[in-house]
Parts: C-alpha cells; sequence; structure tokens
C-alpha cells in the first residue's frame, strides 16, 4: 500500500511484459515470463493479498516457467517475432 | 494481421481507459466491492469458523462449491493433457540399452533378453550423465521442500497457505527429482497410474466431505454437520471440515502438477524428461 | 502538483492493467509463433488478476488475516475497515492455479501440432495445410 513502490513495480511490468513478447528466442522468453510473475507477486504483496502472492509465486514463477521450458525443449526454440 | 490487431487494441484500450475514468479510486475504503458482502466475512469469520485467515474460510467454507468445481477443472486438465500427449509404444523397441551402475559401461541388448546382472539400470538413446553437484544438492533439499509443503498445507489457517500452494509446492519438489535425476526415477517411486488415481481421491475426498454433510442431515458442504463424527462442536467441526478439504484440494494439485509436467516435458512417452 | 500526484495515483494501477490487458491481446492476434501466443494469453490473464486485486485494496488496511489469541477469540471486535477486501483474492486464488492448468493443456497443444508440422510458425502452418 505504499504507492511509490506500487507505481514502480506496476512499470517495471510492462516493460518485462513487453519484452517477455518481444525477444526472439522462446526459452528467452519464458525465463522473462518467470520474472514477469515474479514482479506481479511482489506487486500482490504490497497490495496486501498475501495468499494471492503465495499462489504466484509458486505457480507462476515456479510451475509454469518450468512447463514453458519443457515444452520449449520439446519443440524448437527458434521464433520469427 | 498486425494492423488489424493494432486498431482492434488501441480501439479496445481506449474504450477501456475512458471507462476507467468512472471507477473508484484506487485504494479507497468506501468503493462499492468492499462495503456490501466483504464486510460480512470480515467481521463474522472468527465468530462463525474460528479460523483466522479469511480467504481460506471463504474459500473452503463460504464458497466451497465454487472452489470443488476449480479442483474438477484442474483435473480435467490434467486428463486432458494426458490425452492429449500420451503415446503408448505399439511395438517394443528392437534394442533396449542398459548401462553398468558402478562402472557406467553402456550395453545394447537385444529384446526379449535381460541383463547379465541385477547393477544394471535401463536407459534411453538420449541418456546424458547427470550431474553430481545437482544430484546431491537436489536430494539433500527434496525432503524440506515437502516437510514445507505439508506445513503450508496445514498452517492455511493461521497464516498465507492452504491447499493450492501446498499442492503446487509437493508436485515441484517431485518436479525437481525428475529434473535433477530422470523421469524414470521418478515413475520408480510414484508410477502413472498411482498418479491419476491419486488425481482422482483429491477430487473424491473434497466431494465427499461435501456429501457426508449431506448423510449427517445438513446442506452440501456446511461442515458443521461433521461435529457429530469429529466429537467437536460445531464452530471447531467447520475448521476441521476446511482442513479435510485443504488436504483434498492439495493432493488433486500436487499430482496433477506432476502428471502435467510428465507428460509435457517427455512428449508424453515418460522416457527421458527433461 | 499533488493533485496530479493523487489523480495519477487513483488511477494508475487501472491504466497498467489496461495497457497489460491490451499488450496480451496483440499478442494473442498478431504474434505468429504459437508458444508467444500462450505468453499473451497468461499476461492477459494476469492483467485480470491484478484489476480484482487492485478493486480490493484499503488505504490503511492490513492483510486479511485476523489478529487472534487463543480459544475462539470471539470477544474480539473486528472491524472491516482495518482489513483488505478478502474476497477478491479468493476469487483470484483459484483462477491462477486453473490457470497453471489450462497452460498445461496449451503447450500440449503446442507440441501435438509441433509433432505433427514440425513449425510452430502460424504462417508456415498455414501454407502446409493449404497445400494438402
Amino acid at each position: 500500500m505504499i504507492w511509490p513502490i506500487d507505481l514502480a513495480i506496476l512499470t517495471l511490468v510492462v516493460i518485462v511484459g513487453i519484452g517477455a513478447l518481444m525477444v526472439k528466442d522462446l526459452l528467452g522468453a519464458a525465463i522473462l515470463f518467470g520474472a514477469y510473475s515474479f514482479m506481479m507477486c511482489l506487486l500482490w504483496t504490497v497490495m496486501g493479498a498475501v495468499d494471492v502472492a503465495f499462489t504466484e509465486a509458486s505457480v507462476g514463477a515456479g510451475v509454469s516457467t518450468v512447463f514453458f521450458v519443457g515444452a520449449v525443449f520439446r519443440t524448437s526454440r527458434r521464433t520469427k517475432d | 494481421m498486425k494492423i488489424t490487431g493494432l486498431i482492434v487494441t488501441i480501439l479496445v484500450g481506449g474504450l477501456l481507459i475512458y471507462a476507467a475514468a468512472d471507477f473508484p479510486a484506487w485504494s479507497d475504503p468506501n468503493s462499492p466491492a468492499s462495503t456490501y458482502l466483504s464486510p460480512h466475512f470480515i467481521e463474522k469469520t472468527m465468530e462463525e469458523t474460528s479460523v483466522p485467515n479469511i480467504v481460506t474460510a471463504v474459500l473452503a467454507d463460504y464458497r466451497s462449491f465454487d472452489t470443488m468445481f476449480e479442483t474438477t477443472v484442474i483435473f480435467s486438465a490434467g486428463v486432458a493433457v494426458f490425452i492429449l500427449l500420451r503415446t503408448f509404444r505399439r511395438k517394443e523397441p528392437e534394442a533396449r540399452h542398459y548401462r553398468h551402475v558402478l562402472t557406467g559401461v553402456t550395453m545394447r541388448i537385444k529384446e526379449g533378453k535381460l541383463p547379465p546382472s541385477d547393477d544394471f539400470e535401463r536407459i534411453d538413446t538420449l541418456w546424458t550423465p547427470p550431474d553430481l553437484i545437482i544430484k546431491t544438492v537436489c536430494r539433500l533439499l527434496i525432503p524440506f521442500i515437502q516437510i514445507f509443503g505439508l506445513y503450508v498445507i496445514a498452517h492455511g489457517h493461521h497464516s498465507p497457505g492452504g491447499g493450492f500452494q501446498g499442492g503446487v509446492i509437493l508436485g515441484a519438489s517431485i518436479i525437481v527429482l525428475a529434473i535433477s535425476h530422470n523421469l524414470r526415477t521418478v515413475v520408480k517411486r510414484m508410477s502413472e497410474k498411482l498418479d491419476a488415481v491419486l488425481c482422482a481421491v483429491g477430487v473424491l475426498i473434497y466431494a465427499g466431505t461435501g456429501a457426508l454433510c449431506l448423510l449427517l442431515g445438513l446442506n452440501f458442504m456446511d461442515y458443521s454437520a461433521l461435529a457429530s463424527v469429529l466429537f467437536v462442536d460445531p464452530i471447531m467441526a467447520r475448521s476441521h471440515g476446511i482442513l479435510i478439504v485443504e488436504i483434498g484440494v492439495g493432493i488433486a494439485v500436487m499430482c496433477t502438477m506432476v502428471w502435467i509436467y510428465s507428460n509435457v516435458s517427455s512428449r508424453g512417452r515418460y522416457e527421458q524428461g527433461l | 502538483m499533488s493533485d496530479l500526484i493523487s489523480i495519477i495515483v487513483a488511477n494508475y494501477n487501472y491504466w497498467i492493467y489496461i495497457t497489460l490487458m491490451m499488450i496480451g491481446l496483440y499478442a494473442m492476434i498478431a504474434k505468429n509463433n504459437l508458444v508467444k501466443k500462450i505468453v499473451g494469453m497468461n499476461i492477459f490473464q494476469t492483467a485480470i488478476i491484478l484489476f480484482y486485486v487492485s478493486i480490493g485494496v484499503k488505504k490503511g488496511a492490513t492483510i486479511p488475516i485476523l489478529q487472534h489469541g487463543h480459544g475462539h477469540g470471539a470477544h474480539t471486535v473486528v472491524h472491516a475497515v482495518d482489513y483488505v477486501n478478502p474476497l477478491p483474492h479468493v476469487l483470484m486464488l483459484t483462477a491462477i492455479v486453473v490457470g497453471v492448468a489450462t497452460l498445461g493443456v496449451a503447450l500440449a497443444l503446442a507440441i501435438r501440432v509441433y509433432d505433427r508440422y514440425n513449425t510452430l510458425e502460424e504462417d508456415e502452418l498455414l501454407a502446409q495445410i493449404r497445400e494438402k
């Protein structure tokens, strides 16, 4: 609930989100998506939603990154955009 | 497509920002969302269920019907991944690879014959030696991760946590085992069948608790009916009912995570894993 | 100056949620790679969660876990103004876990497509389907 931190993290979230979509390597996109999830987790801790933050830290930043890496490992890293 | 997408996005975004001007200001205590239903939950949860963590109480007690179907959705997602990806080999391969554990000698043995002694383990053609440091660290770490997962499930009444988070942490501990060793090690300890059965058992525990309340004479998911079974007063019965339900959620989520991971990472062949 | 800051603070969460949502929507429509589309889908989903959590924030309130002593603790009076609105948290907690399950299904579909057509790019997929 400290608004300067809230504003700073919100700005970073947008940058990391755009980065995850812009990077020309799917493995990089997966890792940046993990970073994005972790920023979101931080944001929810700031807003007082501790249960949601805990879930996002374990699910978004943990397991879904592993799923992405596994899927990229089994397909290809190449991407045109 | 890019131009069309951009136009659609900008139009919709502009419309939403125009609408956002009418929203109540951020962190306004008197916003409509915070004045209608939630004060009841905040003020009455401790009296009615004796659970300090309001989120857990609302999740598993007041809105338990909703959560039951969320668990069912997770279970169906696991089944969907299984049906989409799992491929069963119709014919056994002609030769299998076996590796001697102590010396690291790899043998190629024809189908139907067994390796000369018990010291051999079966490997795949893509096998790479696992790193010793990673293996040792993960082996030491996994028990603590699992204890933490169990703590998160059991202590969800008093601190952030609950069935979903604890289940994901338990599932992640098994995924760590699969990454640091290989998928065969996991399948040896927790077979695919057990995984699938436990998935369904988790959902069954949840729905069964609700049905038990129905059989004991109260509404579906009204845990105060469990008081006569658990020998406690109705308020504590609701607290215990939440714990039982959270355990069911934890089992279902854990097994679904492992199931989805092993299918996605091995492309449904259950061979090598990541 | 302080007026400007208070207006920005009052609305910044909503602006960012709309920005993220539109980034996700654009990625789902215009990106060529299937995995990038799935990343876009997840960003879209997180934006909606951000919206819900922003609704529940109250100024000067603490996390929704009640302070309690031993026993039932029914004798202490709880004021709703002191605690953050827990209802959006409950709705979004389950949404996150369901989100990872649907992510698994989406990735499984992508792997299946790659098995069949040996590519994840949308234009190459369409060209291969047209040839048949």
